[in-house]
């Protein structure tokens, strides 16, 4: 348990800034106006609660405009202990934003593998990280070859896939709640979703349904001083949601805005990727 | 005749008369020539199976007729056998008493199995007739011409003797390999055909082939006529073809005629190794002699085995008729015991020495690859079984903890294949080449539970070799952080001074594709472990490993029914199905329902999930046969080591049952678990030695200390061990049992039997459940009722045991009676956030007890020892007969098996296809033992129970009837229901619904039962030795039994809604300490009465639906109280403690509830599984 906790430890976090082309130009399921502004003003509040209120170090890239999708740096890379993989991100405009997220891993030391293959295609929003196994949603963006690589790389851990029929990614309506807590939205995708990843794992995960699949995504940190942390989107955006995560324990729970980006598809856990230096062996 | 063609000649030499003589004498008492009953006997039988000498020409005709007449008496019946429902089989096998039964069953074995190989090529339909109609024909086309008394080989024999006097030396040679064999096969049939006379022709292959002229002669398998042999083979085996006989085919012969040789536990093994003989039956030979047998008894030990084999023969009838009857062989095992067997005695494997005590075998010289990478050479009877050499090996390595690993072989296609303990090494390995691995069969979840460092060291020595090679994959940390506690362990502390580190790094394996990087991560991370002992490295290597996703996966390429590439990976949690490296399903041990293979194909059979109504089968291809087999088995063994709490036994015949046999022999983790707990020596010292990987790349490196383990550490008593390790199998608690057996196993006194005595062992290492089983399934030692039994054991083939949760008499109730707890299991709180739980209480009161005879009330744990439980099911099937018979034929094409809890016990099925129709009975005897040393109290208390006794019976078969009654009324089914038990006992029946059917499962009750409840409790009945479900606090306690036969079908009803769900009597056997009064559960209302309430309660994370039905027969109340615990982990909940407060509410409402303890662990692990 104690080694599972470290596996959500956190000490670094690589974020990027938003392009002013975001709010027209960047992909979205559903068109939407964004309030650039807004957003910029979100992401920050965002940056800031890593930084100052959990005390991580934050890696701040610089946006490309020509990037219009770049704020969503978790679809660049997946990081778990020392090494990261470069992603082949789904969305060919997407492409060139793993390059300025490799060469920020490589300077934390990370081992970097690159996802060469020409037909696989990745984005870390669909890569579930549980903390003893990977979860891929093989989604539009993220095929099977890409989540061969994603098990290549991460050899130790078991990965699964996982189709998701609705949504963005896999962790549109997902995401880690705590060691062996899966938070789930309560469509019925979102519910099959979760069956089939608990049929095949052999691990047992509880799991925590909330009203809004958007809702279930989550950024769960287990911090050295602050115990279970949670960031979740506000009481404004999901009431009954929060509601439910309210019920968690001994529980730090930060509520974070990320109305605008949200339009765009930006989930909580799309804004960030995490980094646990000290699980660096 | 003899004594012309056996005439001692002046010429001989000395060595040949005094064989001739030897032969003419075992003739005489073989052939019993001057006896009426020849036409009868069975090397007339063989020989007109031979097409040499089918027409008996050397007998008199009245007396050949006799003899043609009873060949077609033993077809007809075989016919039937085959081709009949077992109502046949039991008619003709009842109709055979005494001594009789066991020569005929013999016969009817042997021609079932050439039968069965005959219909391998497909014919379904009229089996019977066919296999008739051929063997007419076969008589109709002329004798092959050769000489025509099998006893005027002899005389040719005696020719070449003359010719090659060498051959007395190589009479003790046996056929060598089956490429040999083959060889020779195909350069004596040309010389047949070259040649027209025998003796010519004998003549020119001594010639020829100068000591090959024993095998030829000992060659019995010519009494196989062409008819009884494979049809693809026929042509082979046309009349002019002279080919010498393998040693398994001389094997075969001789069983069939158990008088002469001393072979007769062959017969079992030739069962299991029919494929073999089919080989060697195709192979046939014009030169062969019943005397060949003589020959082998020519030996000095002849005589002594001669009479011996008599006994023994009687004794292997047994078995080959009821495999896993193990009672009879108990009790013979007790006077047989080798000397010799000493490392075997604690192991819960059946005598691996079996072949020590012929003592002419040859000895082969085995090669084993220790896991160290160094070789271990010995040298074994070329006969032995599998777990002889393996407990070599383990004696070699001083190793305990055993069960976790096993020997690999190489077959011919270069594929790793376990070697099956209970079989001969030479059937499994079928090349001359005696070379294996140690390896690790089943991969420990949790190393840190193993109980000696060395066997640590040895499983960090396979993984090792597994990461190295890229069969365990992991990450380059992980690569590193293993190999800097390889280097640790073995190398100790870093030293800085250590020249060259990286040049020596990069000698070793670590790594499929290691590089310095690598190999500097490593010496880097090698430097940190500074000061961990090599047991600690080991352990952090393995805390390690073990958590890499692949560990212990056990990987096999296979495509899916779309024709794509997959792999499967067999591991302790289940079936994982793997699309490259990707996982895209799995299917746990307790979602499978059924295993099975049918030539190149794998199927399971799922469970249906919550929203399914039905259940599915998975199919998959595999590359061919053999590699389907090979998943099968290892699928199975996996089930049973890691998901039961004792291995499932054999299939009761090897005849009459589908498929393979094959189950899992050895202990199950659990008990390998216990055992390893009471393992009681100081840690024994072994020394690190460098692996493989390194004495390989680095020769005579200095830091390499190539150790010897030498077999000479471990000095344990046998006696010693032995005793321990009775005990390891019982509870723990629980000396009295475990003295109470051991004795027993000291019986096992030399001069025994080995298998029995290692069967003894294994009896007494097994739980006491096992014991019981044991004792339901054989013959009591003094067996009341032998016929009986006999009948049981005759018609076993046809039984099948079929699990199935059995259902009470609520319908909605899923799971009911205790048996079902260990059956729920299954259920699969892993799989999901639902944690299931499932609990029976069963309490039984006798409500009319006239007056509290008080007995010495047996103390009562209050806490139920929690034991290794086992419940048995049995089911018989209607028309099983005809349909395994059928199948039977393919025994090595297809198997199933039935991975849950009741597939624990459950026996081969039929195949799909057919399941329609079959109607199963399921009798499930469960009896609740409150302490394993309930026997022997029984025994005591006898006396003082009778007169208590006398009084319950009628109530309880009137319960008995209303039970079924109310079952009926319950099900839709119920036509098929039908009380099992009664049937068994000689007790005059009362119960109308008794069927014949059922008399092979019967189970003693009533009054029977109780009168002889001594007797009843140490010969009978398997037990479910399981945590006490009945309570009674009260304290005057009669001891009764009751029988309790509950629909299960209504509550599979629920889950799988499909008429294949055959019809299941369950019947729980219990013994019950009931209560003088009524504890106020029941109203003593006379007559039947039945209440069922249903009872759901909801809290936050739990929802508790409890069922209570209540039975008021006679003077007897049953009130079952089922509860249905659904734990919701929505919420971070503690289930311990949901449940603990589940059962606390339950037990208030019912004091007398207990709670069964093993399932709270399994649930316990469960929620552990969870953080």
């Amino acid at each position: 348990m104690a080694e599972l906790l470290e596996r959500f430890g956190c000490t670094h976090v690589v974020v990027r800034g938003i392009p002013s082309s975001l709010a027209t130009e960047a992909l979205r399921m559903s068109p939407a106006e964004v309030d650039l502004q807004k957003a910029r003003q979100e992401h920050a509040e965002y940056v800031e609660v890593m930084r100052s209120k959990l005390g991580l170090e934050v890696i701040e890239l610089p946006s490309d405009e020509a990037m219009p999708d770049c704020v969503f740096v978790e679809d660049a890379a997946v990081v778990c202990g020392a090494t990261a993989l470069i992603t082949r991100p789904g969305s060919e405009s997407r492409r060139p934003e793993t390059k300025a997220m490799k060469e920020a891993l490589k300077k934390l030391g990370l081992t970097i593998v690159e996802m060469t293959d020409e037909n696989a295609t990745l984005d870390g929003g669909d890569v579930l990280f549980t903390g003893q196994e990977f979860f891929v949603g093989l989604s539009k963006r993220t095929n099977q070859k890409g989540a061969e690589i994603l098990a290549d790389a991460f050899k130790d851990y078991a990965v699964s896939t996982v189709a998701v029929e609705e949504g963005l990614h896999l962790k549109s309506f997902c995401s880690m709640g705590g060691p062996g807590l899966i938070l789930i939205g309560s469509s019925d995708h979102a519910q099959k979703a979760l069956k089939i990843m608990q049929q095949m794992s052999d691990h047992r995960y509880d799991k925590l349904t909330v009203p809004d699949d958007l809702a279930a995504n989550c950024i769960y940190m287990n911090l050295p001083d602050k115990g279970h942390v949670l960031l979740h989107s506000t009481a404004d955006m999901f009431p009954e949601s929060v509601k439910v995560l309210e019920k968690l324990k001994d529980y730090t729970l930060i509520p974070v805005s990320n109305l605008e980006k949200m339009k765009v598809d930006g989930a909580l856990t799309c804004c960030s990727v995490l980094i646990n230096k000290k699980a660096d062996i | 005749m003899v004594n012309t063609t056996l005439r001692v000649e002046g010429s001989d030499l000395s060595a040949v008369r005094a064989f001739k003589n030897t032969v003419r004498q075992q003739l005489e008492t073989r052939f019993k020539l001057d006896s009426d009953d020849l036409p009868s006997s069975i090397p007339v039988v063989a020989c007109m199976l031979d097409p040499c000498f089918k027409h008996l020409k050397f007998i008199p005709d009245s007396k050949r007729e006799r003899a043609y007449s009873h060949l077609d008496t033993l077809l007809l019946r075989v016919s039937e056998t085959l081709s009949v429902t077992n109502v046949g089989v039991e008619t003709c096998e009842t109709e055979q008493t005494g001594k009789d039964i066991g020569k005929k069953a013999r016969l009817e074995l042997d021609f079932a199995e050439l039968f069965g190989t005959h219909f391998e090529s497909g014919q379904n339909t009229a089996r019977g007739s066919t296999a008739t109609e051929e063997a007419r024909q076969y008589f109709l086309l002329p004798q092959i011409p050769t000489l025509d008394n099998p006893l005027q080989c002899q005389n040719k024999y005696s020719e070449v003797e003359r010719k090659a006097p060498s051959v007395g030396v190589a009479m003790t040679t046996e056929a060598g390999t089956e490429t040999e064999v083959k060889e020779k096969a195909e350069e004596s049939a040309a010389l047949a055909d070259q040649s027209e006379q025998a003796t010519e022709e004998t003549q020119e292959v001594v010639t020829a082939e100068g000591e090959k002229r024993e095998k030829e002669g000992k060659g019995i398998s010519r009494y196989l006529p062409t008819w009884l042999k494979k049809q693809k083979s026929q042509t082979q085996t046309s009349p002019t073809k002279d080919v010498p006989p393998s040693e398994e085919a001389v094997d075969k012969e001789t069983e069939k005629v158990p008088e002469v040789n001393g072979h007769a536990e062959e017969v079992e093994e030739e069962q299991e190794q029919k494929k073999d003989a089919e080989k060697s039956e195709q192979v046939k030979e014009k030169e062969e002699l019943p005397e060949v047998d003589a020959k082998e008894q020519s030996e000095p030990v002849k005589e002594e085995k001669v009479e011996k084999s008599e006994e023994k023969s009687a004794e292997e009838e047994t078995k080959a008729v009821a495999e896993g009857d193990k009672t009879e062989e108990e009790t013979k095992e007790t006077t047989e015991a080798p000397v010799e067997e000493k490392d075997t005695q604690t192991s819960l494997f059946q005598s691996p020495l079996r072949l020590v005590r012929k003592n002419k075998m040859k000895l082969v010289v085995c090669h084993v690859t220790l896991l160290d990478g160094t070789d271990y050479t010995c040298e074994v009877e070329k006969r032995v079984k599998g777990q002889y050499l393996f407990f070599k090996v383990c004696e070699h390595l001083n190793l305990m903890e055993k069960d976790y690993f096993g020997l690999t072989y190489k077959d011919t296609h270069d594929h790793k294949c376990w070697l099956d303990p209970t079989k001969e090494i030479k059937r499994q390995i079928r090349s001359n080449n005696w070379k294996f691995s140690v390896n690790v069969k089943f991969y420990p979840p949790d190393p840190s539970l193993l109980t000696e460092d060395l066997t640590r060291y040895l499983l960090c020595l396979q993984l090792r070799e597994d990461v190295a090679s890229g069969k365990l994959p992991c990450s380059f940390v992980t690569h590193a952080l293993l190999g800097s506690y390889s280097l640790q362990a073995e190398l100790g502390d870093y030293e800085t001074e250590q020249p060259k580190p990286l040049d020596y790094m990069s000698q070793l394996k670590f790594a499929p594709s290691q590089n310095k990087d690598m190999e500097e991560k490593i010496l880097e991370l090698h430097k940190s472990h500074r000061g961990l002992t090599p047991a600690q490295a080991d352990a952090q290597f393995l805390e390690n490993a073990k958590k890499l996703s692949m560990y212990g996966v056990d990987m096999h390429h296979a495509k899916d029914s779309e024709g794509v590439d997959i792999t499967l990976g067999v591991c302790a949690n289940g079936l994982l199905v793997y699309k490259d490296k990707l996982r895209i399903n799995r299917f746990a041990w307790p979602k499978i329902l059924k295993i099975s293979y049918k030539r190149n194909n794998f199927y399971i059979k799922i469970r249906p999930g919550e929203t399914e109504q039905f259940e599915s089968t998975v199919g998959f291809k595999l590359q061919n046969h053999r590699s389907a087999k090979r998943l099968w088995k290892v699928c199975v063994e996996n089930h049973s080591f890691f998901r039961l709490n004792a291995p499932e036994p054999p299939n009761k015949t090897r005849f009459l049952t589908l498929g393979s046999k094959f189950r899992y022999s050895g202990r199950t983790q659990a008990q390998t678990r216990v055992a390893s707990t009471l393992i009681d020596r100081p840690a024994p010292n072994f020394e690190r030695t460098s692996s493989k990987r390194i004495s390989r790349s680095l020769d005579g490196a200095p830091m390499i200390s190539i150790t010897d383990t030498s077999a000479g550490e471990n000095g344990r008593e046998p006696h010693l061990e032995l005793n321990s390790d009775s005990k390891v199998d019982l509870s723990p608690g629980d000396d009295e049992a475990a003295t109470s057996q051991s004795p027993g196993a000291s019986e096992a006194a030399p001069s025994q039997d080995h298998d029995k005595t290692q069967d003894e062992v294994l009896k007494h290492q097994a739980s006491i459940s096992e014991l019981k089983r044991s004792f339901m399934e054989a013959p009591p030692p003094s067996p009341p009722q032998p016929n009986l039994w006999e009948k049981r054991l005759t018609s076993s083939p046809a039984t099948t045991i079929r699990v199935q949760p059995q259902p009470v008499v609520t319908v909605s109730q899923t799971e009911t009676s205790p048996v079902e707890i260990v059956i729920s299991e299954p259920k699969e709180p892993v799989k999901t956030a639902e944690v299931e739980i499932e609990e029976t209480v069963v309490v039984q009161e006798v409500s009319k007890t006239t007056k509290p005879v008080i007995v010495t009330v047996e103390k009562v744990p209050i806490e139920p020892v929690v034991k290794i439980e086992e419940a048995m099911t049995f089911a018989e099937e209607e028309k099983q007969c005809k349909q395994s018979v059928s199948s039977e034929s393919e025994s090595e094409e297809e198997a199933e098996y039935h991975p849950n809890a009741h597939a624990t016990l459950s026996h081969t099925q039929i195949p799909e296809e057919k399941e329609e129709e079959e109607k199963v009975v399921v009798v499930e005897v469960v009896e609740e033992v409150k302490e394993e040393e309930e026997e022997d109290q029984v025994k005591n208390d006898t006396p003082v129970d009778l007169p208590a006794t006398q009084e319950p019976p009628p109530a309880e078969s009137r319960q008995e009837l209303v039970e079924t009654d109310q079952a009926g009324t319950q099900t839709k089914d119920n036509a098929e229901e039908k009380p099992p038990a009664v049937l068994e006992k000689d007790e005059s029946v009362d119960e109308p619904m008794v069927t014949p059917d059922e008399a092979p499962n019967g189970l003693p009750l009533g009054d029977d039962a109780e009168q002889e409840e001594p007797k009843v409790n140490g010969q009978h009945m398997e037990t479910a030795l399981r945590p006490q479900v009945i309570c009674c606090t009260e304290p005057p306690v009669v001891k009764t039994e009751m029988v309790t036969i509950s629909d299960t079908f209504a509550a599979q009803k629920t889950e799988i809604a499909t008429k294949e769900v055959p019809i299941v009597h369950t019947e729980t056997k219990t013994i019950t300490y009931e209560a003088a009064q009524l504890e106020g559960n029941g109203d003593a209302e006379p007559g039947v009465l039945m209440t069922a309430q249903t009872i759901t309660s909801e809290s936050l994370c739990t929802t508790t639906t409890t069922h209570i039905t209540k039975t008021l027969k006679g003077g007897l109340s049953e009130t079952r109280i089922e509860k249905r615990i659904v734990i919701t982990g929505d919420c971070d909940i503690d289930h311990d403690e949901a449940l603990a407060q589940a059962i606390k509410e339950a037990k208030e409402q019912h004091p007398d509830m207990r709670r069964i303890d093993s399932q709270r662990a399994e649930v316990a692990m469960a929620s552990a599984d969870n953080h």
